[in-house]
């Protein structure tokens, strides 16, 4: 059974200045132990799909249309405390920041015990003999001894790992991870991702990578899904995207990331820049950027479709009707 | 790119900088080391610097946080003094520069675009003022109207319109700010622009956008760059040539196709294997060890030798110089010793 | 909408744009800020206006008649209609003495408050910015100042000027040294804030690029430091005012104020004070009255600015 399923997600803010929509009609699935990325540049709606799921969209965002579906039950229409306890157990969340994701005035021993009492009926040494498994699995060394230190004794590369341990400790389904670690260096990057796979892998949980980090993602996630100003552009399997990527704004992306290696002069550059929620234009949203830009694109919004790759991509190039030059 | 040959191989270079340093004192306050018997404590952030910059290239300096590279690039335009060392610009070093006008004049020859384009332009000026700014200062245009219309041809230059000027930075996306510090660098029309982590804050289209714009001003313009980075990637794409620091040293220096294709220290090794591969190739990755040590209180000796696979009892007493290997410099024991491979 | 070739937007678009902002969108909405507001604009333009403005002159002592003392307000029994809030002992008009007496109120207090956030400001961004010992000498001065009630620092202050200034110049000193009084003892919290803005600024990188074209640090600090400092200044002197006109009535009420010749609103309470038990209350009531409405207003206006400005709160 497919682990989540998400139906024509539609996320709006209401503001004085008329309604804005954030998410436009937003489908995709995630199979149980699979590595979705979730990948699109800032403004593209990625956290906020991210935050819609967890049911920890702020107002006056709200979920104007559209299901989520876990395990075969809906949860973006149930009340806040039956969410509360699918939150935690079912789907756990790895934010950016690890230092603002752990309660500066709790010791990490207890934070993460508590967290395990809340989901499970462990008694208190239970919990705490869980916990320390836990750190050591993510790799903190001494895990014994540093069960009892607060968050800022730990460096950011160690922070995050804990917070990792947080989300992975009652055994959820689903992990969502946004941004884990664009605020790491390169060298800790590389160390969080592989921990997160490998955890991932050995405990069979999915995850939603949500990045704007193309690199995280090729090294991560099994399916991507690229996001422009709110709507899904193209879908698929991580290799395929990634080298032959089938939307134009993928192909732009994917050009515009240097390589070591491919020597160009200039890299290859996408005109314009991301229009702003008020003024996502008529069709498809890439029309005013696109050099492959048709009429039909300024009138009707392409759907996802097939293309003559793998991948599937919101664009009109692959409508089947158009013969094929 | 990276291998063009070096236009101006008979002139001194542009920048040389000579065991540059800067110390910070970081201690507690005076009662509270009295109190709790401290000594004071010292952050070297940068310890020992020695590169050369040729006009008209492209230096970088690539490395993680707590490297020393900002501070670098703020001790070379001046917001900070160095605490031992010298930078010498243009044949005269600049601390010799004492009276105002020797200083402006000095001034005027480089410029500094910053990391966050969202503090990086006042909120509550006009784009026009922002980047009049510098040409007021160095008196270089006298009347109103030609202030504006220079606006308005540095506006053009960085991909923005004339009409911009009268705008404030909140009307403008990040890439767009970027512009407008970019403009507003070239309004004194400097020869030497120091680039701290230019992109880092901009989406990778964005950053496209960015870099090229940056490669087609050096190439009209005739600049010379040192640009400061994180990301290999990008410092791969824009450098001539590349230094890499760990914790206020310099590791290695090459030219960007040498330290690639053959880089020498550990260090550089191991940053290389972080860049992500974006070809699928599945290749193998060595396991990473241990992070970046607080800069307060490095390890002895070679600072990298916790987390290096090649060191040994000299790499744990005694710093390593740099010194020329092939086509690098390297501040590497192992490589001295031909243990590397 | 008229352009020149630089796209400088004309006036009546300026006019557009703040009416169109969010600032102003959210006064409209709030009804207590349009009502405050109100009031505070009727207060000042009956205090401005007030020798054109007031049925009577009530400090001219020729058109005073002690006959008309004692006259109730206009709705009681033996009330008039040329006094419509009755008059004092000596025949004034009370509704005249409250505008001029506001009028003199407010002088003070406005002037106090652009004594207090000039000194404050300045002092607070020197502290910040150029930080060293400077900052702390500042800083534990505001901190030792706060710690003595703002009405105590004015009391001794003025105690001291009286002492310096010589007799036959107190009456026209008075008011300055008021001024100066109530100022110097509000100035530690515009210091405060200005000192944690400029700290938060000075570590800007639009800063930095004006150090690195070797701008001068007072310049660096009045151009581009200062406006940015300028938001929360706006919302503490608003707010200032109104403490500082309930200072300078306390002041005049304890008789240590202005000089009787320009009563304030404090001088008023007092004055009527003496008659409050003799069954003439409107001659406190009023003065009284007319004190709480302008500072509860300008209080109000205040902290709907501050909501207002709070950019996590929109």
């Amino acid at each position: 059974m497919t682990l989540l399923e998400v139906k024509n997600l539609r996320v709006e803010f209401p503001t004085r200045r008329g309604t804005l929509l954030a998410i436009d009609d937003v489908s995709f699935s995630i199979e149980p132990g699979e590595v979705l990325g979730v990948v699109g540049e800032s403004g593209a709606g990625k956290s906020l799909t991210g935050t819609s799921i967890i049911g920890l969209l702020e107002p006056p965002g709200r979920i104007a249309a559209g299901e989520i579906w876990l395990e075969g039950e809906r949860i973006d229409d149930i009340p806040y405390d039956e969410m509360r306890r699918i939150r935690g157990k079912k789907i756990g969340a790895i934010f950016q920041d690890p230092l603002t994701s752990l309660n500066p005035l709790y010791t990490v021993g207890k934070q993460l015990t508590e967290t395990i009492m809340v989901h499970s009926d462990m008694t208190q040494t239970d919990a705490s003999a869980r916990a320390i498994e836990l750190l050591s699995e993510v790799g903190i060394p001494a895990a014994k001894e540093r069960i009892g230190s607060y968050p800022h004794e730990f460096s950011g590369g160690m922070r995050q790992r804990v917070v990792i341990a947080l989300a992975l400790c009652a055994n959820p389904k689903l992990v969502i991870a946004d941004e884990p670690t664009t605020a790491l260096d390169v060298s800790i990057q590389a160390q969080i991702i592989a921990l997160l796979k490998r955890l991932c892998h050995d405990h069979k949980t999915a995850v939603m990578l949500i990045t704007h980090d193309m690199g995280v993602i090729a090294e991560t996630a099994d399916r991507v899904a690229v996001m422009y100003a709110g709507r899904i552009a193209e879908i698929g399997q991580v290799r395929d995207v990634i080298k032959h990527a089938k939307h134009p704004y993928t192909e732009g992306l994917m050009g515009s990331i240097p390589v070591p290696g491919h020597d160009v002069e200039q890299l290859q550059q996408i005109a314009g820049s991301m229009p702003r929620l008020t003024e996502i234009p008529e069709g498809c949203a890439f029309n005013p950027r696109c050099p492959h830009v048709r009429d039909k694109c300024f009138e009707v919004r392409p759907e996802l479709m097939p293309t003559d790759g793998a991948s599937m991509a919101a664009c009109w190039i692959y409508e089947p009707e158009v013969a094929r030059v | 790119m990276s291998d063009r040959p070096d236009p101006s191989a008979t002139a001194p270079a542009l920048l040389q900088v000579r065991d540059l340093a800067k110390h910070f004192d970081v201690s507690k306050g005076w009662l509270t080391r009295i109190l709790e018997n401290q000594p004071r404590q010292h952050l070297k952030a940068v310890d020992g610097l020695s590169f050369d910059i040729e006009k008209g290239e492209t230096f970088s300096l690539v490395g993680e946080s707590g490297c020393g590279k900002s501070t670098v690039a703020k001790l070379i335009v001046g917001l900070h003094t160095p605490s031992r060392g010298s930078i010498i610009f243009d044949g005269a070093n600049i601390a010799d520069a004492t009276s105002h006008n020797e200083v402006a004049t000095l001034r005027r020859r480089w410029q500094m675009i910053f990391q966050d384009p969202y503090a990086s332009l006042n909120p509550r000026w006009r784009v026009r003022d922002i980047v009049a700014e510098p040409i007021r200062q160095f008196k270089l245009v006298n009347s109103a109207r030609e202030i504006d219309e220079r606006v308005g041809e540095l506006l053009v230059q960085v991909g923005l319109s004339p009409a911009d000027s009268a705008k404030f930075p909140h009307e403008f996306s990040g890439g767009q700010r970027q512009r407008i510090s970019i403009a507003r660098a070239l309004s004194s029309e400097p020869e030497f622009l120091v680039c701290d982590e230019p992109t880092s804050a901009l989406d990778v289209s964005v950053q496209a956008q960015i870099l090229n714009l940056m490669k087609d001003l050096q190439r009209n313009l005739g600049l010379t760059y040192l640009f400061i980075s994180h990301n290999l990637a990008v410092v791969y794409h824009v450098s001539n040539k590349i230094g890499v620091m760990y914790l206020g040293r310099l590791c290695e220096i090459a030219t960007a196709k040498t330290l690639f294709r053959t880089p020498l220290h550990p260090y550089t090794r191991l940053l290389l294997d972080t860049i992500p591969d974006m070809d699928m190739t599945c290749r193998e990755r060595t396991p990473v060890s241990g992070e970046v040590p607080n800069p307060i209180d490095p390890p002895s000796g070679c600072a990298f030798h916790p987390r290096c696979p090649l060191a040994n009892e000299r790499c744990r007493n005694e710093t390593p110089k740099l010194r020329s290997e092939a086509e690098s410099v390297v501040a590497c024991h192992a490589v001295e010793e031909n243990r590397h491979s | 909408m008229a352009e020149n070739p630089l796209g400088e937007t004309s006036r009546h678009d300026l006019l557009y744009r703040v009416f169109d902002s969010d600032l102003f969108y959210s006064f409209r909405k709030s009804p207590i800020a349009v009502i405050s507001a109100i009031t505070t604009l009727v207060f000042f333009l009956a205090a401005g206006l007030a020798p054109w403005l007031a049925p009577h002159n009530p400090f001219d002592p020729a058109s005073l008649d002690l006959m008309d003392g004692f006259s109730p307000p206009v709705w009681e029994a033996d009330g008039v209609s040329k006094f419509l809030l009755g008059t004092d002992d000596q025949g004034r008009d009370i509704l005249s003495t409250i505008m001029y007496g506001s009028r003199v109120s407010l002088i003070v207090g406005f002037s106090a408050v652009i004594f207090s956030v000039v000194l404050g400001v300045g002092v607070g961004l020197l502290a910040g910015y150029l930080g060293g010992w400077m900052e702390t000498v500042v800083m534990r001065l505001a901190d030792v100042q706060l710690a003595i009630p703002a009405i105590l620092v004015a009391l001794m202050i003025d105690g001291i000027a009286r002492i310096l200034v010589p007799v036959h110049m107190r009456d026209v000193m008075a008011i300055y040294v008021l001024i100066l009084a109530i100022g110097i003892s509000d100035w530690p919290r515009y210091a405060r804030v200005a000192r944690g803005s400029a700290l938060v600024e000075r570590s800007k990188e639009y800063v930095s690029a004006a150090r690195v074209i070797g701008l001068h640090p007072i310049l660096i600090m009045l151009r581009h430091v200062l406006p940015n400092v300028l938001g929360p200044i706006l919302v503490m002197a608003t707010i200032g005012l109104a403490l500082a006109v309930i200072t300078e009535a306390t002041l005049s009420f304890l008789g240590v104020g202005v000089p009787p010749t320009t009563p304030s609103l404090g001088t008023l309470i007092r004055i009527g004070n003496n008659f409050l038990f003799s069954g003439e209350w409107w001659i406190t009531l009023f003065p009284a009255v007319a004190l709480v409405v302008l500072v509860l207003a300008v209080n109000l206006l205040g902290d709907w600015l501050r909501d207002a400005l709070n950019p996590k709160l929109r």
